[in-house]
């Protein structure tokens, strides 16, 4: 697999170490004082708002974002703008009427209004779904990281994290300070600045460097006869074997040259003749063969055992082309030039599809021609044009991904808690201000890192995540171990924090407060533990399972469930005086159960089962643009009947303070 | 886990001018962030159309992003101040309520 430098584990490890240990000596430090939430309280709101973006920025945005864009250039781009687009919501709506209400959490604010059963226990399972859906795709990003720098599987990655985090929150509590978040956010978008200077100082070019080791693999197009139906190459090295249709109007041909058997994608060119693309390939062996150090391996890479290959690193410019001119290179390039490049250029980016190959399933990665001006409009990945076979569901998809994004963050608890680390109602606007405006620039620069490694040729084929930081690896190992250790360190710190939140949400919201189990502060932190080590392996157990799978994507899902579950609860409970205890719990409910419900029957999820697709019930891969409103009415509906019970109205309180 | 309020607001008087900013400014970034929904769904062609080296969908795209900052400081600014008038530059705002337990 990939090479490993001694050097970049050294770099890595001792930032992790260094980490770690501030995170332990500043949990020392903080029990000390009166508590994290009053030592927050000291903190400058120019530190605090680095640390907010050290807390947002997690692994969806910085591997996520970028192996999206990287392999389906703007539509990766959007969730830049929906992640931005919801500190808007939280700013403006949320936060200060929340603060207002006196206190920290989402359960905490709902409960103190009603004090009600129903409300602790919805709101508890609400935390904790909310925080598993935000935990698989960290512990994805943290397995896809340790790959190409430690030379780890997968799965030791995830448990490497997993284990950390348990020990991390069974001994120090809350790991994670402002102190912590403020230095991974800082150094994040510091390095990142240096990434995208880079990448455009590296400029186009149609012969990317995708390592300083070995040059970029020279794909080959053959011209072939198709008189006799079958693709036969002109060049007689080749012989043909088989076509397979893994598609309609998709074939793919299997060569044979010096008894080394290849895929092709059997296309026609630029001027409509019939020629064979090489491809990449990955094969899923039933029975296992042994490698060049005698393990059993079932997976081959081009027909290599997956121990003795190079991964699949690829991706490129076909035609470059700049102000309509054809050029070999763009050396030195400012943003617009760079933009402009790829806007008039010709991308050549690797589609995948399954196939069958005896009993053997193989995937094959084909080249696809793609017009720079497709690659900087949405539609790639989330289908809108119409002309192009988008269909009512898809355009619907699209928007609920869209809406969803724009009001999760307000419903994330632990990027609620955030809001109230300092001391003032203006240190902390400022400190959100200066969050987004952090976040904002990082955003900006996903594009760039993005688009940076579809060029390159350093796309992983078999896993779009760690684009970002193999962009980084390609142009120098101590760049790569640096930035690999700080997204490594972000997964860490927002790892413990959900798992910390969930923990709570068991010990204190579900235990001592719903079952009224009375426990002590003692066994209560014990409880807390527990649980902690509980929610720990489970996000393990999901973090292998969904490994492949888009990070940011899987963050959407997450995104989803929150603003369906939570965010109709904020907002009518701030804003609607009619809001009563059983409306909050049904419409929490209705939210939770209605998106993980068509997630988990979605066409995504389908094809995780191993499943066709089009044999899911609900064509909709993204939740939100239903559960969301079903939630708000539901809360509505549930209200009005049960409005008799003359609950004290939070609105009504609010405005009494107000008055005074 | 428990703990008392994070500060004390009973002394904002600003507060139901600050909410009432608050939402017209959120309807605001919400029709702009709408209008990008439903270009992109209705019509998507027009994204790619080209202004100046760039096209629609980048402009647009980095333009919420940069709106949304604006849109930031301008609230900011505008609670500073209704804060400022309202409640007279004495330090109340400032008393932060310790942690109860």
């Amino acid at each position: 697999m990939y090479d490993v430098s001694t050097w970049a584990i050294i770099v890595f490890t001792s930032f992790v170490a260094f980490v770690l240990w501030m995170s332990y000596y500043f949990a020392r430090r903080t029990k000390t004082a009166k508590g994290y939430f009053a030592a927050g309280g000291n903190i400058h709101w120019s530190v605090n708002g680095i640390a907010f973006a050290g807390d947002y920025l997690s692994a969806a945005s910085f591997l996520g974002i970028c192996g999206m864009i990287a392999t389906y250039g703007y539509d990766g781009f959007l969730y830049s703008i929906g992640y931005l687009a919801g500190w808007i919501v939280a700013l403006f709506v949320v936060a200060e009427p929340m603060k207002r209400l006196g206190k920290f959490t989402f359960t905490d604010a709902l409960d103190s209004k009603f004090n009600s059963k129903g409300i602790q226990l919805t709101a508890a399972l609400s935390t904790l779904v909310v925080s598993i859906f935000y935990l698989i795709p960290q512990m994805v990003g943290a397995g896809t990281l340790v790959t190409p720098l430690l030379g780890l599987s997968h799965t030791t990655g995830v448990v490497m994290v997993g284990t950390l985090v348990i020990i991390i929150v069974a001994t120090a509590g809350m790991a994670s300070t402002t102190y912590v978040q403020f230095l991974k956010g800082g150094l994040l978008i510091i390095f990142s600045i240096a990434l995208v200077i880079v990448t455009l100082y590296n400029g186009l070019s149609t012969n990317p460097n995708a390592s300083q080791h070995d040059p970029y693999h020279q794909f080959k197009t053959l011209a072939v006869d198709m008189s006799s139906g079958k693709p036969v190459p002109a060049d007689k090295s080749y012989t043909f074997v088989s076509t397979t249709e893994a598609a309609k109007g998709l074939t793919f041909a299997k060569l044979s040259s010096q008894g080394t058997e290849t895929w092709w994608h059997s296309t026609k060119d630029a001027n409509g003749l019939d020629v064979l693309t090489e491809a990449y390939w990955v094969t899923n062996l039933v029975i296992p063969v042994k490698d060049s150090k005698g393990n059993l391996v079932s997976t081959l890479y081009n027909g290599i055992p997956i121990t003795d290959s190079k991964p699949l690193q690829a991706g490129h410019i076909k035609d470059l082309k700049f102000k309509d001119q054809s050029v070999a290179e763009l050396r030195n390039v400012s943003i617009p030039q760079f933009l402009r490049g790829i806007k008039e250029s010709t991308i050549i980016r690797f589609l995948s599809k399954p196939v069958k190959d005896g009993d053997n399933k193989v995937t094959v990665y084909y080249q696809k021609a793609t017009p720079g001006r497709e690659i900087l409009t949405p539609g790639l990945k989330f289908k809108v044009d119409a002309a192009k076979g988008a269909t009512f569901m898809d355009k619907l998809n699209f928007a609920s991904l869209m809406l969803a994004l724009f009001l999760g963050t307000a419903a994330l608890p632990h990027i609620l808690i955030r809001y109230y680390t300092v001391a003032t109602p203006s240190a902390a606007r400022k400190s959100t201000i200066v969050a987004i405006a952090a976040i904002g620039f990082f955003y900006i620069l996903t594009l760039f890192m993005g688009l940076g490694a579809m060029v390159n040729g350093v796309v992983d084929l078999t896993d779009n995540n760690m684009s970002a930081p193999l962009l980084a690896k390609s142009f120098g190992i101590t760049l790569f171990a640096v930035i690999s250790a700080i997204a490594f360190a972000t997964v860490l710190g927002t790892v413990s924090g959900l798992i910390v939140a969930a923990s709570g949400a068991v010990a204190h919201d579900l235990m001592d407060r719903f079952f009224g189990m009375k426990l002590t502060d003692h066994n209560k932190v014990r409880a807390g533990k527990v649980a902690a080590i509980v929610v720990g392996i489970m996000a393990m157990f999901l973090g292998v399972m969904f490994k492949g799978m888009n990070v940011s994507y899987l963050v959407g899902w997450a995104f989803a469930v929150a603003a369906s579950a939570n965010l109709p609860a904020i907002i009518m409970l701030l804003f609607w005086k009619g809001t009563t205890s059983k409306g909050i719990a049904a419409s929490i409910v209705t939210g939770i159960v209605s998106s993980v419900g068509m997630i988990l029957l979605s066409p995504d999820m389908f094809e995780k089962y191993g499943l066709l697709r089009s044999s899911a019930p609900i064509a909709l891969d993204n939740p939100g643009i239903i559960s969301i409103p079903l939630s708000f009415l539901v809360l509505v509906i549930v209200s009005l009947s049960t409005k008799k019970k003359a609950e004290q109205t939070p609105a009504k309180e609010m405005e009494f303070a107000a008055a005074n | 886990m428990g703990h008392g309020p994070s500060s004390d607001w009973s002394f904002d008087r600003a507060s139901s001018f600050k909410t009432r900013v608050g939402i017209w400014m959120f309807l605001l970034y919400a029709i702009i962030y709408a209008g990008f929904i439903i270009v992109n769904t209705f019509d998507p062609q027009i994204m790619g159309s080209d202004i100046g080296g760039y096209n629609l969908a980048i402009l647009y795209g980095f333009g919420l992003i940069v709106f949304a900052l604006m849109l930031a400081f301008v609230y900011n600014a505008t609670c500073t101040a209704a804060e400022e008038e309202l409640n007279g530059p004495t330090p109340d705002l400032i008393k932060e309520e310790e942690e109860t337990d």
